[in-house]
């Protein structure tokens, strides 16, 4: 069931690549796509994470994952 | 492997490229606005396509009930997400690339 | 565990490894706050896949919820209220120095903060290179000696797993983590509960003022969010609460979600005044209160403190949870609203509503 961790280990290398965008990104609005970024990309490693190391108690901690990344993005749209 | 488990990672295997394409996009295109595009909907795509696969291979009902439950809450929260963010943008007046 | 060469694993774990302290690097030398921010925030949830890979899962649902979430959204709210006081400020030292016509001997500028920026100003400094070559070595040796004690720990402690294991019977739960926390060393977790009422003492001092203000008032969408997730976040939350007997869940990563609910609320509402809500001091206090009550009802029943009757340990287990989260939460979303500047203060007739989501036709 390891061989499950090579989708995981691709999808995990696309989120580190977008984060770059954190450290370029221009505007404030930019850097805070991270925050969606890991909350999709994020997710989807954890999911299949819980293939390949057979918990399904990782399936609780993408939720949380999908909830925090939602409310984070609202803390920052809110700011003045 | 049962036909379940096969169709389960055939989904996950091709989420890879949708996942590979939204970061891609938001490495190479010109401004915020295009981005958004690129990293809700690409993404989400490839989710929705991981979320499918893991449904697939779940050992039991509730799992699959979950894991439909944390697509349609991270759907929600992508699209609104998207939309705040973009208004959020237009309202500090970061004008979208226009073609030179 | 396995035999062979886990391929797969390994690039995982090494690429997840680097990336860690690639971020690290990243967010402690970047001028700009609010990159370092959402630097920590992304940093916060690498290290809970790491946890995961070393199969804390509990450990990895608190760093998600907390040490990401919760925290991420703390900082962003101080570092908007820090800029919008170093404005207030330098519109009034402008406008003080255009009146006496003096030029501004220091200028700050709020981006550039942090330690780098610090050290690239005093450049010159007699002080500054040799303070950096040893703060340096210090930290690599730091490094090694913690790098070298890890490697070379023994592969298992068998005495304590064993010991949890073969008292799990007895304990009223499934979920050996649980356990620890709430049967086997019930007493720490009763002392972090009387830990995070202090906290919130300390902040009520502070601030006492519960008084939160966002400009404007929110966009439907926005209201639409919080209808649709809302309830969902409390529904998770009480999940939680529940599958901790089970699975990885538990008390504080169920309050911590709650208290996430909460400071969804509090920044998308135009004024959200905590102070007007009659069950805030009831929520605050009570984790620890039904904790002590327990406590002593054991002591006096059983002969000793915090030593459950073996047939009701899960019961009382699932009571202390409950009051604990909702403590929980309500102390982490007094810590979000603490405000302390004096537009924040609530006008004489405020009181009333704890909540509102339009702006209002008040006559200042």
């Amino acid at each position: 069931m390891n061989h499950y961790l090579w989708p995981a280990l691709l999808i995990l290398i696309s989120v580190v690549v977008g984060l770059v965008r954190i450290l370029w990104g221009p505007t404030a609005a930019d850097r805070m796509l991270a925050a969606q970024l890991l909350g999709t990309g994020g997710v989807a490693v954890l999911l299949i994470l819980a293939q390949a190391m057979q918990m399904p108690s990782l399936v609780d901690v993408a939720l949380i994952y999908a909830l925090l990344a939602a409310v984070t993005m609202v803390v920052f749209v809110r700011r003045q | 492997m049962s036909l379940t488990d096969l169709l389960g990672t055939f989904l996950i295997v091709l989420a890879i490229p949708f996942f590979w394409g939204g970061s891609l996009g938001l490495l190479r295109f010109p401004d915020i606005y295009t981005r958004l595009h690129a990293l809700t909907k690409a993404d989400n795509l490839g989710l929705g396509l991981v979320v499918a696969g893991s449904i697939l291979m779940s050992k039991e009902w509730t799992v699959g009930v979950k894991l439909l439950l944390i697509w349609l809450a991270v759907l929600v929260a992508s699209t609104i997400s998207c939309y705040l963010i973009a208004n959020a943008a237009r309202k500090r007046k970061i004008n979208p690339w226009k073609i030179p | 565990m396995e035999n062979s060469l886990n391929y797969a694993a390994i690039a995982f774990d090494g690429v997840l490894a680097l990336v860690l302290l690639v971020l690290a690097w990243q967010l402690l030398r970047s001028p700009n706050l609010f990159k370092a921010i959402v630097l920590f925030i992304s940093f916060g949830l690498m290290l809970s896949l790491a946890w995961i890979r070393l199969k804390a899962i509990d450990i990895a649902l608190a760093e998600a919820a907390i040490g990401a979430g919760l925290t991420g959204a703390l900082f962003l709210t101080a570092l908007d209220r820090l800029q919008r006081r170093e404005e207030n400020d330098r519109e009034e030292q402008d406008a003080r120095w255009k009146s006496q016509e003096k030029k501004p001997i220091i200028t700050t500028e709020a981006s550039d903060q942090g330690l780098a920026a610090m050290i690239r100003k005093n450049k010159n400094h007699f002080f500054s290179r040799p303070l950096q070559t040893i703060a340096a070595i210090s930290v690599l040796a730091l490094t090694c000696i913690l790098g070298w004690t890890v490697w070379t720990l023994p592969p298992f402690s068998d005495q304590m797993s064993a010991l949890v294991s073969s008292n799990m019977p007895i304990s009223g739960v499934e979920n050996p983590v649980t356990a620890v926390l709430l049967n086997f060393r019930g007493y720490d977790t009763l002392l972090e509960i009387g830990v995070l009422l202090l906290a919130a003492v300390g902040v009520i001092s502070v601030a006492p003022s519960a008084v939160m203000r966002t400009g404007s008032s929110p966009s439907p969408i926005l209201l639409l969010l919080i209808r649709l997730l809302l309830p969902f976040i409390i529904l998770v939350s009480g999940y939680i609460l529940w599958i901790g007997k089970y699975a990885p869940g538990g008390a504080f990563q169920a309050g911590a979600v709650l208290a996430a609910g909460g400071i969804l609320l509090a920044t998308a509402a135009v004024r959200f005044n905590l102070s007007a809500s009659k069950a805030m001091p009831l929520a605050t206090g009570i984790g620890l209160l039904i904790f002590l009550l327990v406590a002593l009802a054991t002591m006096i029943i059983c002969g000793n403190y915090l030593q459950y009757p073996v047939a009701l340990a899960g019961t009382l287990i699932l009571v202390i949870e409950a009051a604990a989260t909702l403590s929980i939460a309500a102390v982490l979303v007094r810590l979000f609203v603490g405000v302390k500047s004096d537009t924040d203060n609530p006008a004489p007739g405020e009181d009333s509503q704890t909540l509102i989501f339009e702006e209002e036709n008040t006559i200042k």
